[in-house]
This record gives structure tokens, C-alpha cells and sequence, in this order.
């Protein structure tokens, strides 16, 4: 009954969608206001049958309902609940129902959120979301439907893929998904904008504080998959440049090269098409990063068995979409006016560079993706590019990144000199070319190359920044006005402040376990002991546990730093019985400047193993400088010019009459 | 200058950065790419002598054989047209059975023997990667018309 209830709320949301797509948006050019002001309360039930059919999978999930095919290849009536549910999320169909689940979710935020934006153009956003969220309910009903039923009903599930049961990898869809189709938004405001042909500093601002909180989202969803496959896959890499974790990374470097490109616009006016470009992109290359996972084209350590049928009707909405918005852009986008001037030296042009290059970027890691289908669909043979052609071109433009980082937020609006520039970076400049030739130095280097820039980069991103508050604080009398900022008056500075300096830590938490990483593998005799960077591992066997669902060898490690014992590590590998597959758990001791890691390969013989032991020095940066990206994104869309969150908080509450006065734009203002 | 010039001259090093720029990036690429060739093409010496490629088919079920010092192993993948004997020092994937698909890149040594650098298999059981599941059914339509071919399986 609960599978059909589901099924029956998808067709419905279905026909939701179709109306939020088709009535508000023909009501924005025939001033039907009643059609207008269907937008809102469509978007709602949209959500909320989406969301009766999320609620039905887990609870199929939860009650064991083998007659559900996805819920007997995916679950086990052994497997610990909280991995019932994310086993929704754990294959194909269920992950695409979080899709849908997760642009209702933003299309009722967005409803909820936007008493102060004009009705036709909410009703606008809103339609567009709507066709998104057709395309992919049609899919998901036509091609994989979730609930579809077996018979004869199995008595047990073939549970959940072993690497997935994992706390990490439950968290991991989620997240981004919630930053895939958080893009949505802004993209949706974009083709809004440009059915209307009016793009100002006010459209700006409304898809700003969105586009943050998608880019937040991705951000901790793509740290969270890094950090994933550094303990789970048990071969302690953190980035492998596989089509599916760049799947991810690409929309990343559009989103984040729009989130600059809207400070302009809403600023100083300008990048206008720019900004719209950027937006359809970010969302493009979401789309297909989702038809890249899930149409099997690709070789990847990630693929999962698919099925060509979907992937050609994937192929198919991703030119619908790509094509139209593109279509619609080409139309429209030269009757944007192209806005504020600036000069060759400025903040603007800073923020230009950042953006080229984060374009450039992504299109270097979009070909290198796609040139193993390229060459196929050729007949020039059947390629795979290795990840060091990506570490090359990465290594190659974010340097440049890096450097017009540091310079950028320091340049003024519209006019700037070089010296005046200059004065502010110099000393910036000098300890950080400093920093980096004493990190050449031999003693520290052991002659790598790549140390001194990281080290160089680091420091440049830290002291520029240093001194860039340094500034600020100048003329707000110190700590107080760094206070008095924090309570509200502009966080988006201190926001923008420590995601630079999360690139800072994920620069030098890269450089550092990238050079002076120790790995081994090794066989080892129970008894024996390996000495790696000081610390000597004594191995004392293996032995048998059992666990819920599976078998587990236990391997015993002590591990000791001169005389003292420093962890205890035990690496597991465990067999799971329903799918009679082996998984690797590593055992790691982490801190925050170095982890050890051990993780067991197969049992060789007489009690020996075959054993990975590695010494990862810090490594922990790398996710560091994720989070604090993701916490300087949370600072700053809690600014007060962004309605959003003010509405939440009440501490703003009060401080509210004069940020309206300050951004002097009733039109947002509105309650 | 005028600024017709000047922008004349802007879009000339555009260009020429551009065209720079795409020389170092195909050669980057060049250098890093590995073709793929089935058992059956590396029997027939269609694979290269001197570079890195990857092959790729089933692992033949009882061809799994561990050296004495514990991380050496060989095994012969094939394609059920051909066999290519493969080396490789190191802790397989977990998801490695005989039987199963699997890919490896690295080079044909001089005695025929393939030593990989790294081998592949995939996270899902019933995922086949997409060069393998090719070679195979080539592999099976040239079998089934040359019947005094042996096919195992």
C-alpha cells in the first residue's frame, strides 16, 4: 500500500509541476493575475507530494518491504536503520528521487522566502523550476520508477553496496545534491531575468544569497566525498580526478566563479551577461554531472551498473536545457546593457581574472573528462587520461588564482593604482617569497619543487589577508569595529576573509601530504614491526569478529613514538554476507598534523599479511579548508542585506530600520 | 597608438596565448593518455612496445598466483579469445576475483608478460567497465563465427 501511496504522489507531483510550469509564467505575459498568483501555493503542494513519496521509500526502507525491487537490491532486514534510510539515496532510482525531493525543497524555500521580491518574478522562477522538476519526474516515472513491486517477493533484501554503509557516504548525496540543485535557483533566475530583460543590481541580490547557500552545500558535499574515500576506499588518496568526483568539482568552479561575478553585479552593476552565463553553466554542469554518474559512459572507480535506455533520455534534457537556456541567452543577452565602467586597474578586473581562470579551469577538467568520449565517438581509440595531465593543468592556473586572491579584495572599485597596489602587497609579497625559498631550502624540500610554491602561496594568501583587515580595522577603531562587524554589520567581508583562508589551509595541507606522504605496502608476520617517519607499528595478528551484517578480520596495531605508545589502530576487512563481497575499513589515528593509516590487504600465509601502512602529514587541512570555506560562505549570506536570514534572526531584527536605510532598495525591503 | 591598434594588438597575443596555451595542453595530454586494447589485440601485437596502455578483460578463474615475497601476483586476463599474463606488485582492490572484470594499466614487457602499474576493479559488482564489456562481445562475435576457436565459459 505505502509503495503505491508513493507512486501515486509522484504522478501527482508530476501534474503539479506541469501546472507550476505552464500557468504562472503564461500569466507573467498575460497579466492574468490570478494565474500569477498560483506560482506559490502550486510550489508548495509540488513539495509536498514530493515529499510524501520521499517519506513512502523510507518507510518502505524501514518496514523491510522486499516486494519493492529497489528496497530488495538495496536493503537488508539485518542492516542497522540508519542505514535503511540512507540506502534511499543508495542507488539509482532512490538518489534520483532525492533530486526531484531536493528542487521541491528549493522551490517551497523559495516561495516561502520571497514576499519581497516582485510577484511576476517569483512566478517566473517558479515556472522554471517547474519545467526542471518535469523533466526529472518524467524520467524518474518512464524510466526508474522506485516504487515498481517484484513477485514472487524475496524473503531478504541483497543489501546496501558494503561502501556505502558508511556514516560519511550517508551524509555525502545529500549534500551535494542540496548544492547541484541549489544551482537550479540561480539558473532559474537567470532565464527569469532574461524572459523579462531586466537585470539589475536587484536581481543580483536576490540570487546571491541562494547561490551561496548551493555553493556551501557543494563545498561541504565535495569534502565530505574527499574525506570518504581517504578512509573508505582504504588506499588513503583524498582526489583522484575520476569523471565523477570532477562531475562534482566542475559545477563547483562554476558556482564559485558566480558567486564573485554577482558581487559585481549587484555592486557596481556590471558583468551582467557574465553573470547570467556563469549561472546557466553552474547548472548545466550540474546536470551533467548527474548524467555522467549515472549513464555509465565513463570508466570510473565510482560507476555504477546502468542502463543506456536512461542515459539517453538524460542526454536528451541536458541538450533541452543546455540548448534552450543557451537559445534564450543568445536572444536576449544583447539587450543587457553592459552596466559600470571600470578601469584596467580595480577590483572589478581582479574579480575578472578570478573568474577567467576559474572558467578556464573548469573547462580544462570539463575536456579532460570528456576526451575519452571524444576520441571513442572518433574511432581514435579507446583513451583514458591520467590524473597527472590534471595535476598539471590544475598546478598550472591556480597559482595565478592564488596570486590575484591576495591582491583582489585589497584593489578599490572602479579605479586603482599599481602603486598604491603595490604599497599594500609588498611586505605580503617579501615574506612570502621569503617563506617559500627557505621551504626550497634542501633540509626541508629533499629537492620538490612544487614545496616552495605551495608554502610561497599559503603564506601570500595569509599575510595579504592579515594585512587586508589590518586596513579595514584601521578605520574602525580595532577589535571594537571587527565587533561591531561581527554583530551584524558586515559579515560578508569576514565571510569572504576565511574561505580565502580555507583556500590557504587546502593549499598547504595538498602541498604538504602530497611531498611528504609516506606509503608502504608491505607483508608483515604477526609479531613484526615496521619503522615509517619515527613511529614504529608493531603488528599482533589477526583476528575473527563478527559484525551485524558481515564477518570482520581485526587486525591489531600498536603504534609507538620512541618509547611511548601513541594509538592503538584496527583495520578491518570485512565480508559481507549478502553480497558475499569483501570491503576494506582502514584504521587511522588522525591529528591535525599528521595521520596514520594502516589498512589490510589479503592474508598471505601462516598468520602473515599482506598490509598498506602509511603516514600522512597533514592531510586533515585539506577537509579544514573545505569547512571553512563552507563556514566563511554561512558568515557571509548571514550579512544583513540578505533577507533570508535576517527574517531569522532576531538579534537583526533590531539593527533592521537602518539596514533598510543603508540599502536604500525598497523594492527588497518590503515585508 | 589608437585604440584601434591597440585592440588589434590585444586580440593578437589573445590569440597567440591561446594558441600557446593549446599546444601545452594536447602535448600535457598526449603524455598522459593510455589507449586500451583487448587481450586479443595485444596477442596480435597491435598494442604498443614502449608505452603505457591499458588492458582489460576477466580474470581467468584459477590463474591467481601469489610470489613468494607476499605483494607479487600474477594472473592472466582474457577476453575468452586471448590470454595476456599480467604482473604486478602491490594490494589488489578488494572487488579483484577471479572470473571477474578488471583493468590494468602499464606496459608489455619484452617476455609478453603485461606489468601493471595499477590494476582496477569496480566499486559495483555487477558493473562492467564499458571497454570490457566491448571487448568481450567482440571477442564473442569473432568466436562464434570461427567455431575451432576454444571459448571458455
Amino acid at each position: 500500500m505505502i509503495p503505491e501511496i508513493g507512486h501515486l504522489a509522484l504522478i501527482l507531483a508530476l501534474s503539479l509541476a506541469i501546472t507550476q510550469a505552464i500557468f504562472p509564467l503564461v500569466g507573467t505575459f498575460t497579466n492574468t493575475r490570478s494565474w500569477v498568483a498560483m506560482a506559490r501555493p502550486v510550489a508548495w503542494g509540488h513539495f509536498l507530494f514530493l515529499a510524501i513519496a520521499f517519506g513512502c521509500l523510507i518507510q518502505s526502507f524501514l518496514t523491510d518491504d522486499f516486494s519493492v525491487l529497489y528496497v530488495a537490491t538495496n536493503s537488508n532486514s539485518h542492516l542497522p536503520n540508519l542505514y535503511k534510510v540512507a540506502a534511499v539515496w543508495g542507488a539509482h532510482e532512490g538518489s534520483l528521487l532525492l533530486w526531484a525531493f531536493l528542487l521541491g525543497g528549493w522551490a517551497a524555500a523559495i516561495a516561502l522566502f520571497s514576499r519581497g521580491l516582485p510577484a511576476h518574478v517569483v512566478a517566473r522562477v517558479l515556472s522554471v523550476m517547474g519545467m526542471i522538476s518535469i523533466g526529472f519526474l518524467l524520467f524518474m516515472l518512464i524510466t526508474s520508477n522506485p516504487f515498481e513491486r517484484i513477485f514472487p517477493v524475496p524473503a531478504e533484501g541483497r543489501d546496501l553496496n558494503p561502501l556505502l554503509q558508511d556514516p560519511g557516504l550517508a551524509m555525502h548525496p545529500p549534500m551535494l545534491y542540496m548544492g547541484y540543485v541549489g544551482f537550479s535557483v540561480a539558473f532559474s533566475f537567470s532565464i527569469a531575468a532574461l524572459m523579462g530583460g531586466k537585470l539589475d543590481a536587484a536581481w543580483a541580490r536576490w540570487s546571491r544569497p541562494w547561490t551561496i547557500i548551493a555553493w556551501i552545500f557543494l563545498s561541504l558535499g565535495i569534502t565530505l566525498g574527499s574525506w570518504w574515500a581517504y578512509y573508505e576506499l582504504g588506499w588513503g588518496g583524498w582526489w583522484f580526478w575520476d569523471p565523477v568526483e570532477n562531475a562534482s568539482f566542475m559545477p563547483w568552479l562554476a558556482g564559485t566563479a558566480l558567486m564573485h561575478s554577482l558581487a559585481v553585479t549587484e555592486k557596481r552593476g556590471a558583468f551582467k551577461s557574465w553573470t547570467v552565463l556563469l549561472a546557466l553553466f553552474a547548472f548545466s554542469l550540474s546536470l551533467l554531472g548527474t548524467f555522467l554518474v549515472r549513464s555509465g559512459v565513463l570508466t570510473s572507480v565510482h560507476a555504477f551498473a546502468t542502463d543506456p535506455a536512461r542515459g539517453v533520455f538524460i542526454l536528451i534534457f541536458l541538450c533541452l536545457v543546455i540548448g534552450g537556456s543557451l537559445m534564450l541567452y543568445a536572444w536576449r543577452a544583447p539587450s543587457i546593457s553592459s552596466g559600470g565602467r571600470f578601469d584596467f586597474v580595480s577590483r572589478e578586473s581582479f574579480l575578472l581574472i578570478n573568474n577567467l581562470l576559474l572558467s578556464v579551469l573548469a573547462a580544462l577538467i570539463l575536456f579532460g573528462t570528456l576526451a575519452p568520449l571524444i576520441y571513442d565517438a572518433m574511432g581514435w581509440g579507446k583513451i583514458s587520461v591520467g590524473f597527472p595531465w590534471f595535476n598539471t593543468m590544475f598546478e598550472m592556473i591556480a597559482p595565478f588564482l592564488v596570486l590575484a586572491m591576495g591582491i583582489g579584495p585589497m584593489a578599490r572599485w572602479k579605479h586603482d593604482d599599481f602603486a598604491h597596489l603595490f604599497r599594500q602587497v609588498r611586505v605580503a609579497l617579501v615574506i612570502s617569497l621569503i617563506a617559500g625559498g627557505v621551504a626550497l631550502l634542501p633540509m626541508f624540500s629533499h629537492g620538490k619543487m612544487l614545496v616552495g610554491l605551495g608554502v610561497t602561496l599559503t603564506v601570500w594568501l595569509i599575510a595579504t589577508h592579515l594585512k587586508n583587515l589590518q586596513e579595514r580595522l584601521k578605520h574602525k577603531h580595532g577589535l571594537k569595529g571587527l565587533l561591531r562587524d561581527l554583530a551584524g554589520g558586515s559579515r560578508s567581508y569576514y565571510g569572504m576573509w576565511l574561505a580565502h583562508l580555507g583556500v590557504a589551509s587546502f593549499i598547504i595541507g595538498a602541498t604538504v601530504v602530497s611531498n611528504y606522504g609516506i606509503e608502504k605496502d608491505i607483508r608483515m608476520t604477526p609479531g613484526s614491526d615496521v619503522t615509517i617517519a619515527g613511529y614504529r607499528f608493531v603488528f599482533d595478528g589477526v583476528s575473527k569478529t563478527p559484525g551485524p551484517n558481515y564477518t570482520a578480520y581485526r587486525g591489531h596495531f600498536r603504534v609507538f613514538d620512541g618509547a611511548n605508545q601513541v594509538a592503538v589502530l584496527e583495520p578491518e576487512k570485512r565480508h559481507y554476507q549478502m553480497q558475499g563481497r569483501p570491503m576494506t575499513e582502514a584504521a587511522i589515528d588522525p591529528s591535525l598534523l599528521r595521520d596514520l593509516y594502516v589498512s589490510l590487504g589479503e592474508p598471505i600465509d601462516g598468520g602473515d599479511w599482506s598490509l598498506r601502512v602509511y603516514y600522512k602529514p597533514f592531510v586533515r587541512w585539506i577537509w579544514l579548508g573545505g569547512i571553512l570555506m563552507a563556514l566563511g560562505g554561512l558568515l557571509s549570506i548571514s550579512d544583513r542585506r540578505y533577507r533570508i536570514v535576517r527574517k531569522l534572526s532576531k538579534s537583526e531584527a533590531a539593527t533592521r530600520k537602518a539596514g533598510t536605510n543603508a540599502t536604500g532598495n525598497p523594492a527588497t525591503e518590503t515585508a | 597608438m589608437k585604440p584601434r591598434q591597440k585592440r588589434l594588438v590585444f586580440a593578437l597575443a589573445a590569440l597567440v596565448g591561446i594558441a600557446v596555451a593549446a599546444v601545452l595542453i594536447t602535448t600535457a595530454l598526449r603524455s598522459n593518455l593510455a589507449y586500451f586494447f583487448s587481450p586479443s589485440q595485444v596477442a596480435a601485437s597491435e598494442a604498443p612496445k614502449d608505452a603505457v596502455f591499458r588492458v582489460g578483460g576477466l580474470v581467468r578463474e584459477g590463474s591467481l598466483k601469489r610470489d613468494k615475497d607476499g605483494l607479487t601476483v600474477q594472473f592472466v586476463v582474457t577476453d575468452n579469445a586471448a590470454d595476456v599474463k599480467v604482473k604486478y606488485t602491490g594490494i589488489l582492490p578488494d572487488l579483484f576475483k577471479e572470473g571477474k572484470g578488471m583493468v590494468a594499466r602499464g606496459k608489455l614487457g619484452k617476455d609478453g608478460v603485461f606489468y601493471a602499474e595499477e590494476v582496477l576493479a569496480k566499486h559495483d559488482e555487477n558493473y562492467m567497465p564499458p571497454e570490457v564489456a566491448s571487448s568481450l562481445k567482440t571477442a564473442h562475435e569473432a568466436g562464434a563465427g570461427n567455431a575451432t576457436r576454444a571459448v571458455v565459459q
